[in-house]
């Protein structure tokens, strides 16, 4: 029976009282401009940028979400691009497994109920219509971290995981297991496939993606979300990610070429794949509450949003660090469902591709001699952990710096200028191989193609790391190295990377340079760049992704 | 000759008389009051209501009572007010100390706007302070109760109870007619949502009783939705016909909402609601997926129990039919 109300459609958006979301735009600024936010760690920064050669890159404002995410997901699976219904693949004595992107995504995490959680549902609906009995969940994590049990329950709902966690049939996917990873072959260009033992032998995958940014979803969550240390380095390496231009732009990435190479043997070799996936607008801070103003361009805060920044500024500079972290992991995002598509694994991607840049993209004229970023408080890797100095390079050069599509924001040889405390800290039970990546190897080299050779390997094969990945809640012993590799484009690139407020010997590590000031910060990118640069700001939040022509 | 006129006040007028004096002492004893009361039936109009001349036919005064007790003022800013200061000052410390609510999957109402119709299934006078204080906030501040007029609304004083204090409106129960039903669709038009229990009452013997139309042709008549609620161990803290609550564990499992179909009658929609409760009924004891399964394959436990004598009816309720045991210590300490 229909659930759903009579007189809307499954695609219907919210009608509220907020105005038309404007599109992103670039605004160049003078002397009438207010400073420009900054995210700062855990904490924020006012910055009066140069006026006459100062640009600041808005994205669009946050698109209406659907008024009936339930109905837009079960049309979807009723009605898929280049497949049969999901009902139609599902029978009786079946091997079903659902693969569910894991805690890195979204950022920060979504207000329940989770964009997971509804589409899982709907899908083991069917399956419990079809009587499929042997169903398997799997948190589709790679070398990330397992996920906790309240990770987990946020994800996929507490009816899902109190339904299949008990009996073991709802767990993280494990890279290391040497019993539970099968080799599907080589791709043309030689390059290794594996796969989860329990999805190539299942009779159908069906893989539930959450998209925030246009890096995700495609081959690459099960091409990289189910396989093992063989399989991902392939690709993820220092060769492949300085050649991807950019991690954002998948047809210009090397990367996702060779992912899509590996897709090829999955869907040759694999198990029937059911893909969907899920696009969620930019409302990350909301548009109403504590932090609404974060999302607001500066010259329209009202004296409510002026009050609410002092008091959070007071508040914060008030609270120990320890405090602070724990009052932002709480944080939680009222991000909304814009679209779902389910089906054929290429058909839905360039659908969710479409519907990403849509909310993403900013046309930008030309290159700058400066791009400046704000860091926040989380990265994919330090959810509901510590934002260590590795990570704050990868966020910056890995994300930052790639949220482009043509050419890079900042000119061949330019400055990035970031913000971000940098704490020189470390989450133990996280992060242990980052703390001896950072101590032995940014101490001997930050060429990403040196350190491949001389330590990748290691790290690798170290039978602690592997331990505490298997069964404590540590990245993999090479996730550090991959964090690097993925800043490896930005580091060919530009010149000079200076981090303002950063610690200055945790900064100095990462082969960067440290400055007190954004004026101070600006004086020292003059030795590279020269005298009167031009400087952009990649405003955030909302994302933004610069076409830049 | 003329007695003195001497000044008194209205109240030394009162205290004055015989009879308040009689009353001042009636805790004397049986004598004095015997002489009180015979005073007060000697009292006449107007301190007595008149008595109507013979022959006359007096006219019927419509009783503002049962169905026809006015609710309108309680459905205003400060009886709202009132009643939702009542709500968590009053009846949540009480819920929580009885009833120990474990309120599940509030989550599936997140999308939920009013004005929507809450169907739970029916144990207890404590089933309405539960679900009062467990519907998520949201929605819970323009929530009214369908109340039995034949219970809640006999006098005076409990109708305007009763409405004050659970935003009740009365529903014949005992009749069919238009006013009750005319009542409960306009205050969904006006933005009510509208908490009724479509079994008509609550169990007789632990057992649910199959669901009624009143609920499906109110959400079909008013286009809304319909929220399935489970309600599990009340009916251990309060059943029907005891009068002292024994404290317990109880469990609300809230499920999607679901819309009434093109066409669809009161009675399929009726039954397609009951067994909507059924299956979150199932989902406490078997698990989401199980429920799922055994939904689709048609075995879904009803809520009505096996149709078999009653001791074994009783005897098939196992630890649901239970009541919380009295904690005593063994033998006699």
């Amino acid at each position: 029976m229909s659930s759903t109300p009579p007189t809307t459609g499954p695609f219907a958006t919210k009608h509220d009282d907020r105005p038309t979301p404007r599109p992103g735009f670039v605004l160049d600024v003078d002397r009438s401009t207010p400073p420009i936010l900054f995210h700062h760690g855990e904490g924020f920064r006012l910055e009066k940028l140069p006026a006459g050669r100062t640009r600041v890159v808005y994205g669009p404002e946050p698109k209406a979400g659907l008024a009936h995410p339930d109905a837009a997901v079960e049309h979807a699976l009723d009605h898929p691009l280049d497949s049969e219904p999901l009902s139609a693949l599902l029978f009786s004595g079946m091997r079903l497994t659902i693969a569910f992107d894991d805690a890195s995504l979204p950022l920060p995490q979504m207000r329940r109920p989770d964009v997971r959680q509804r589409v899982i549902e709907a899908v083991l609906d069917r399956a419990a219509a079809a009587g499929v009995d042997d169903v398997h969940l799997i948190a589709a994590l790679g070398l990330h971290r397992r996920m906790t049990e309240a990770e987990l329950r946020h994800a996929v709902g507490d009816r899902v995981y109190d339904a299949f966690a008990p009996d073991g049939n709802l767990y993280n996917h494990d890279a290391e297991d040497p019993d539970g990873i099968v080799d599907l072959g080589q791709t043309r260009h030689g390059e290794d496939v594996t796969l989860s033992k329990r999805v190539a032998e299942s009779d159908l995958l069906v893989y539930v993606n959450i998209n925030i940014v246009a890096m995700d979803g495609g081959w690459k969550s099960t091409a990289t979300g189910l396989t093992s240390y063989t399989g991902l380095k392939q690709h993820h390496n220092a060769e492949t990610l300085q050649q991807s231009r950019s991690l954002m732009d998948r047809h210009n990435s090397e990367l996702h070429k060779s992912v899509w190479r590996q897709g090829e043997v999955i869907k040759a070799n694999g198990p029937k794949i059911f893909h969907i996936e899920t696009t969620i607008n930019t409302n990350a801070f909301g548009y109403d509450g504590p932090l609404s103003m974060l999302q607001k361009r500066e010259w329209e805060w009202n004296a409510r949003d002026r009050a609410k920044f002092m008091g959070l500024q007071a508040g914060l500079k008030a609270m120990s660090m320890r405090a602070r972290r724990a009052a932002f992991i709480n944080w939680r995002s009222p991000y909304e469902m814009t679209s779902v598509q389910a089906g054929d694994v290429d058909r839905v991607h360039e659908a969710t591709l479409e519907r990403v840049l849509d909310q993403h993209i900013t046309p930008v004229e030309g290159q700058t001699d400066i791009v400046t970023f704000g860091l926040p408080y989380t990265s994919p890797y330090s959810v509901h952990s510590i934002m260590n100095p590795v990570v704050v390079m990868c966020w910056g050069l890995g994300y930052m710096f790639n949220f482009y599509r043509g050419r890079p924001v900042v000119r061949e040889g330019g400055v990035i200028i970031m913000t971000h405390p940098t704490p020189n800290e470390f989450h133990p039970v996280h992060h242990p191989s980052y703390i001896d990546f950072f101590d032995e190897v940014l101490r001997d080299t930050t060429d990403p193609v040196q350190m491949q050779a001389k330590y990748e390997q290691r790290y690798a094969e170290d039978e602690w790391y592997r331990h505490l990945y298997r069964t404590s809640y540590a990245y993999h012993g090479v996730h550090p190295f991959y964090a690097w590799y993925w800043g490896a484009h930005a580091l060919q690139h530009v010149g000079q990377v200076i981090v303002v407020g950063g610690d200055p010997t945790a900064v100095r590590r990462l082969g960067f340079r440290p400055a007190t000031t954004m004026m101070d910060a600006l004086e020292m990118a003059s030795d590279t760049v020269g005298p009167q640069p031009t400087i952009t700001h990649m405003h955030n939040p909302p994302v933004v992704m610069a076409d830049v022509t | 000759m003329t007695p003195p006129v001497t000044r008194r006040g209205p109240v030394k007028d009162l205290l004055g008389t015989r009879a308040t004096r009689l009353l001042g002492r009636s805790v004397a004893g049986r004598k004095v009051r015997r002489r009180v009361t015979s005073v007060v039936r000697k009292t006449q109009f107007p301190l007595r209501a008149p008595t109507p001349p013979v022959g006359i036919e007096v006219r019927a005064v419509k009783k503002k009572t049962g169905a026809d007790y006015p609710t309108e003022w309680a459905r205003t800013p400060p009886a709202r007010a009132a009643r939702a200061a009542l709500v968590e000052t009053v009846l949540r410390p009480i819920v929580a100390g009885l009833a120990r609510p474990d309120r599940l999957n509030a989550d599936r109402l997140i999308d939920l706007d009013g004005p929507v119709i809450f169907a739970p299934n029916h144990h207890s006078h404590l089933d309405t302070s539960l679900l009062l204080t467990s519907i998520p906030r949201h929605l819970r501040s323009e929530v009214i109760v369908a109340a039995a007029a034949d219970y809640f609304f006999t006098n005076r004083v409990t109708s305007t109870l009763s409405a004050l204090t659970i935003g009740a409106i009365p529903i014949e129960r005992r009749k069919i007619g238009r006013q009750s039903a005319d009542l409960a669709s306009d205050v969904l038009d006006e933005g009510w949502s509208l908490l009724i229990y479509p079994e008509g009452g609550r169990s007789k013997d632990g057992w649910g009783q199959p669901f009624r139309g009143g609920a499906a042709y109110l959400a079909i008549k008013a286009n809304v939705p319909v929220v399935p609620v489970y309600v599990a161990g009340t009916r251990r803290i309060l059943r029907k016909g005891s009068a002292i609550p024994r404290p317990s564990k109880t469990t609300v499992n809230f499920g999607k909402p679901i819309w009434p179909t093109e066409g669809e009658s009161s009675r399929r929609f009726a039954a397609r609601i009951e067994e909507a409760v059924a299956v979150l009924g199932d989902e406490i004891g078997g698990g989401w997926y199980n429920a799922r399964l055994r939904k689709h394959a048609g075995l879904t436990p009803g809520l009505g129990g096996p149709a078999v004598s009653s001791w074994r009816r009783s005897w098939a309720l196992g630890d649901r039919g239970a009541t919380a045991a009295r904690t005593r210590p063994w033998p006699n300490a």
